[in-house]
């Protein structure tokens, strides 16, 4: 039994190569997630670890996750440490971010997403002896005016020793020019995943970060050998003063990388969802596949059943195909995986998070999970159709044809029926938000209205395939009719195959809902709200100097600059604007429901309506505040009415988050002008030298908030055109294994005169059919889960729906090109057919 | 070893063979389906191409039907000569001078009856004659199951649409290929005697290939063939007239 299902196997080579490549795409996508997941986390592990020393000295409530803040140790304290026992060494570390190395032609390097670190550069060793950086050329900055890079920033850059670098910061000094006088790497390999880092002596990095003050924004401890980090920790912080504490670096490292993992732990999930998307459509391809090949071989299983084999062996002889299959294509997909993890990680270089020095992860758990995803996929698609090789009966390998028994539509249509009720019903209530994690109610329900129209779309789609049918019998004459007649002969199959590409269409037409309505959303908040001329703001919202502000009000023409910045504390923090109160007023218009503006001094908060109800909080309350330097309680003295372009929740002074430890520097400015020509010029002059700050209009501002939306949409449309790529490879298998199946009825239309080109047509016609049902079932569904999401999330801000009928339309037509694309094999392959063999074969 | 060459003034004729060789593979494997046959089918003749299993029967009525072609030789249906056309000439001959019934599978499971026979029209954008569609259809005598599809029909009623399908266009020569091959005797009877009808009452050329010495007997003229030649003829044959014209070739049989 088993040689025989291998042999049949082998037989088959070419149509199970087909299905074979729905479960090495599935595969590889959980595989490329897993390996460069596990590759980042190390790297972060790795790097952190050779960032932190043996004990960090450091303010109480430090956030590894927020900017290096102003807040520091006092440098005294270096030489109290450097007596304590199991101390090797001492050094105080002064960073701070936001020093942009500017490359020979002008460009940024970095900047867009990991951080432009800047510090003092001593040579303490990392942790546990780990070798960290080092210099690998040149030496170490010693005066002001020098400084050292990171290899492949100085690279990148251009720059090699001896060279002038400019350098941007977002520090009171703006701009800088200084001497390269060293370079920086990991001699045993590692990498800054792409951050830069600028080193400098030490009173220059005092002077840049904290305005000149003899102190050190943190301390290293090296223990000696011998010594542990928490043995030394516990001695060190005996030593300490109030409002300092000592960790060890292993906390400090795992604080700092657990931070960042939590950062890009989304993509993990997006990924997976999406290699769950690609297993769900190509668990269609495989059932499909499976049923045909089954009803082709019924008259081998009838011959075996005849010849004494069990109605059990015979299905576990299709269940084997399936293993082996799976077995195989999971294999594949573990080789392709790796090569996706490969793609992601130049992928991610090009966003400037640099993974090349870090080798590809394979955990164990990553092989597991291939293999587990693949097998039970197959199996469990396969096991449909197996299981119907039951009804077999032996006497049928005697008849000429044989007809599969099929399942009844009527429980099909139930089945379905059931289904699509039970994920609207929990579709709805996620999006109501009812229930607990509803993010899992929403993706459960659209599943299983998706799976639930798939089993009811024999039924369903019925009227359509004969409208179909009936348009093509006018259109195309008889090849037309037989066309329509073929994708009607057989609706299981017609639908199963269609699904696949309505599962993958209608998550594309959502995300065009999605995507369209949070870019008109966007629009009609900036068009009713944008205030003043131009907006002056950075590249990722990070601060910028304050001289940029007063340049530009000293600039004629310029009427007023209304200046913001704000403070969040870590990725989730609520986040806190600050403003003088003549910018609250005049600038940004905020209207206060309850309290006085005039009320708001230094220490003193001011709260959205909406955030002060779900707090419960009124003025003269205090609310607590997370600041720099950890939590406040501020007093309450108004609550405004929900503005748009304030981007906190809460509101202080400028001065407050100064005081707590934020550097002193803007994050947003609204311009007003008398509209004179040559304005944006004249504006555009002033941060010529900071290329992190860009000036724009209406459009401008409107065009930059669009970006990352239209970026987001498009990312997962070439996502979701792996899934489109697995659909269109079921209609081909589907149409060929059909061919292949109506070879007799093929030879005798051509021997009573169908010609080649008619012949391609009707082939053509009927694979037209199935994607176009396809498509037409997805559109509709996705306007719906469209439509049902930007719905529930009309209170988030996002008010209107705009449904982008263009790009439907185009969905529809890319799916004929789709249709007449995935016939092209097989309908060459039926043109081909010798008539004679074909009439004649059995 | 006669043959109707000399015998019928070109105009009659529907088909002719000349000298038609077919050979498979090459050198010691060589195989000679037919070696040199020479053949008229007359206008109006339902004519039987008999012969043992391998003896190229089947394969001279496919060069005839323009679904093979020869290795030398020519083939003439009316005045069109198959040799050197294209697949596209052959299939516009196929579709509008043959008509074909074949042993089993003659129908497209998805047409009703009577799609089924207008198909060879409708594929060619034509209308079919209305008249004669009719007339066919009483022939046959299917007007009851014409909404039928081919799995509602029992195989003789199959075998009749087949029939219907390949007289409708008026073809210059219909080819029948062990047409009641697959059918219990009392439905090859009556499939056998539509197709003798047809020929006389219409006029329709018919060549039929068989083994079974009662289906010869419904033709005018049965033609033997033996190892790629034609070896024998009859003409008006009966029952026992075929057997003893078979049984007199058949080599050592007794």
């Amino acid at each position: 039994m088993f040689r025989a299902a291998l042999k049949s196997l082998l037989g088959r080579k070419v149509r199970l190569l087909m299905s074979t490549f729905a479960i090495v795409i599935g595969v590889a996508f959980v595989v490329g997630t897993l390996v460069f997941s596990d590759t980042l986390s190390r790297s972060f592990t790795a790097l952190m670890a050779s960032t932190v020393g043996d004990v960090v000295v450091r303010p109480e409530n430090t956030d590894a996750a927020a900017e290096p803040t102003t807040r520091t140790v006092d440098a005294a304290l270096v030489d109290e440490l450097e007596g304590i026992d199991g101390a090797a060494r001492v050094d105080g570390n002064v960073t701070g971010f936001g020093v942009y190395v500017v490359g020979k032609d002008g460009k940024l390097i970095g900047g867009n997403g990991p951080p432009s670190i800047g510090g003092n550069w001593t040579d303490a060793p990392a942790g546990h002896d780990l070798a960290g950086m080092e210099i690998i050329g040149g030496r170490a900055p010693e005066k002001k005016g020098e400084i050292l890079l990171d290899s492949s920033t100085a690279g990148e850059g251009g720059y090699v020793i001896g060279q002038d670098v400019n350098l941007v910061t977002a520090t009171d000094q703006g701009t800088l020019t200084a001497e390269l006088v060293g370079i920086v790497g990991f001699p045993e390999g590692g990498s800054l995943n792409g951050a830069t880092f600028t080193g400098f002596d030490t009173r220059s990095a005092q002077d840049l970060f904290l305005k000149g003050k003899d102190a050190y924004t943190d301390i290293w401890v090296t223990a000696e050998p011998g010594t542990s980090q928490e043995d030394l920790a516990a001695s060190v912080a005996d030593a300490l003063p109030d409002g300092v504490e000592a960790v060890t670096g292993d906390e400090a490292a795992d604080e700092a990388a657990t931070v960042i993992q939590e950062a890009v732990g989304f993509l993990t999930t997006f990924l997976l969802i999406f290699a769950g998307i690609s297993l769900v459509v190509g668990a269609f391809l495989i059932v499909n596949t499976f049923s045909i090949l089954v009803a082709q071989r019924s008259r081998e299983l009838a011959l075996l059943r005849a010849l004494g084999a069990s109605k059990k062996q015979v299905t576990r002889s299709v269940l084997l195909e399936a293993l082996v299959l799976g077995l195989l294509g999971s294999t594949i997909g573990l080789g392709l995986g790796v090569l996706l993890a490969i793609g992601i990680r130049s992928l991610f270089a090009q966003f400037g998070l640099d993974l090349a020095g870090q080798p590809l992860i394979m955990a164990p758990r990553t092989i597991i999970a291939a293999y587990a995803v693949g097998v039970v996929v197959t199996m469990s698609a396969a096991w449909f159709p197996a299981r119907r090789t039951t009804r077999i009966a032996p006497v049928q390998a005697m008849r000429d044809d044989i007809a599969m028994p099929e399942s009844s539509l009527r429980r099909r249509l139930l089945v379905g029926v059931v289904m699509i009720l039970a994920g609207g019903a929990a579709l709805a209530a996620g999006l109501a938000e009812s229930v607990p994690k509803p993010l899992y109610f929403v993706g459960g329900g659209i599943l299983a209205i998706l799976l639930g129209v798939a089993s009811a779309s024999p039924v369903i789609s019925h009227p359509l395939l004969a409208a179909a049918s009936w348009l093509y019998a006018r259109l195309f004459g008889s090849v037309g009719a037989l066309a329509g007649q073929n994708s009607l002969r057989n609706p299981r199959r017609t639908t199963a195959t269609s699904s696949a590409l309505m599962i993958g269409l209608s998550l594309a037409c959502t995300m065009a809902i999605v995507g369209d309505s949070a870019k008109a959303s966007v629009d009609q908040t900036i068009e009713e709200n944008f205030v003043g001329d131009y907006v002056v703001s950075s590249l990722v919202g990070q601060s910028f100097s304050t001289q940029v502000g007063r340049q530009m009000a000293d600039l004629p023409g310029v009427d007023s600059v209304w200046a913001q910045r704000f403070f969040a504390a870590g990725f989730d923090g609520e986040a806190v604007s600050a403003a003088s109160r003549s910018t609250l007023r005049d600038g940004l218009g905020v209207d206060l429901v309850e309290g006085d503006l005039a009320g708001l001094v230094d220490g003193t908060v001011l709260l959205d309506e909406t955030y002060a109800a779900e707090e419960g909080l009124s003025v003269g309350d205090r609310a607590t505040v997370e600041l720099a330097d950890g939590e406040q309680q501020l007093e309450v003295v108004g609550i405004f009415a929900e503005n748009p372009i304030v981007f906190g929740s809460i509101v202080t002074t400028p001065t407050t988050l100064v005081r707590a430890g934020s550097p002193d520097a803007d994050n947003f400015l609204i311009v007003d002008t008398d509209d004179r020509p040559g304005m944006q010029d004249a504006l555009d002059a002033v941060v010529e030298d900071s290329p992190i700050v860009t000036v724009k209009d209406q459009q401008g501002f409107a065009a930059e908030q669009r970006e990352p939306i239209d970026q987001m949409v498009l990312m997962i449309f070439a996502l979701l055109g792996l899934a489109l790529l697995i659909a269109v490879l079921g209609i081909v298998n589907t149409l060929a294994l059909s061919i292949i199946e109506r070879t007799r009825e093929v030879g005798l239309l051509r021997a009573i005169g169908l010609s080649r080109p008619q012949l391609r047509r009707m082939v053509t016609l009927e694979s037209v059919v199935i994607s176009v049902l396809g498509a037409v079932l997805g559109v509709v569904l996705g306007i719906g889960f469209g439509i049902a999401l930007m719905y529930s999330l009309r209170e988030e801000g996002l008010e209107v729906i705009s449904v982008p009928s263009g790009q439907l339309a185009v969905f529809l037509a890319v799916s004929v090109v789709i249709g007449v694309l995935a016939a092209l094999l097989p309908a060459r392959r039926a043109a081909r057919l010798d008539v004679l063999r074909a009439i004649g074969s059995e | 070893m006669t043959t109707g060459a000399h015998a019928a003034p070109p105009t009659q004729v529907a088909a002719r063979v000349r000298d038609l060789t077919k050979t498979y593979g090459k050198g010691d494997a060589m195989v000679r389906a037919l070696d040199g046959v020479t053949l008229d089918l007359v206008a109006g003749e339902f004519t039987a191409i008999m012969g043992p299993s391998g003896s190229g029967k089947s394969t001279l009525m496919h060069c005839c039907a323009a679904l093979d072609t020869g290795t030398s030789g020519e083939v003439w249906i009316g005045d069109q000569e198959l040799g050197g056309l294209k697949d596209k000439e052959l299939t516009r001959l196929r579709r509008d001078e043959i008509g074909f019934v074949f042993q089993s599978f003659n129908l497209v499971p998805t047409l009703s009856a009577e799609e089924n026979i207008v198909l060879p029209q409708s594929i060619a954008r034509r209308k079919p004659d209305r008249e004669w569609f009719d007339t066919v259809i009483e022939t046959v005598g299917i007007r009851e199951r014409l909404g039928h599809r081919p799995n509602q029909l029992s195989g003789g009623q199959q075998q009749r649409v087949a029939v219907a399908r390949a007289l409708v266009g008026r073809p210059t020569i219909v080819f029948a290929d062990e047409p009641t091959g697959n059918l219990d005797s009392t439905s090859g009877a009556e499939v056998l005697d539509l197709l003798r009808r047809s020929a006389r009452d219409h006029g329709q050329t018919i060549v039929m290939v068989t083994h079974d010495p009662v289906a010869a007997s419904y033709t005018d003229r049965v033609v033997l063939l033996a190892d790629g030649r034609i070896v024998d003829e009859l003409r008006d044959p009966d029952r026992d007239s075929v057997l003893e014209m078979t049984k007199k070739h058949t080599p050592a049989a007794g």
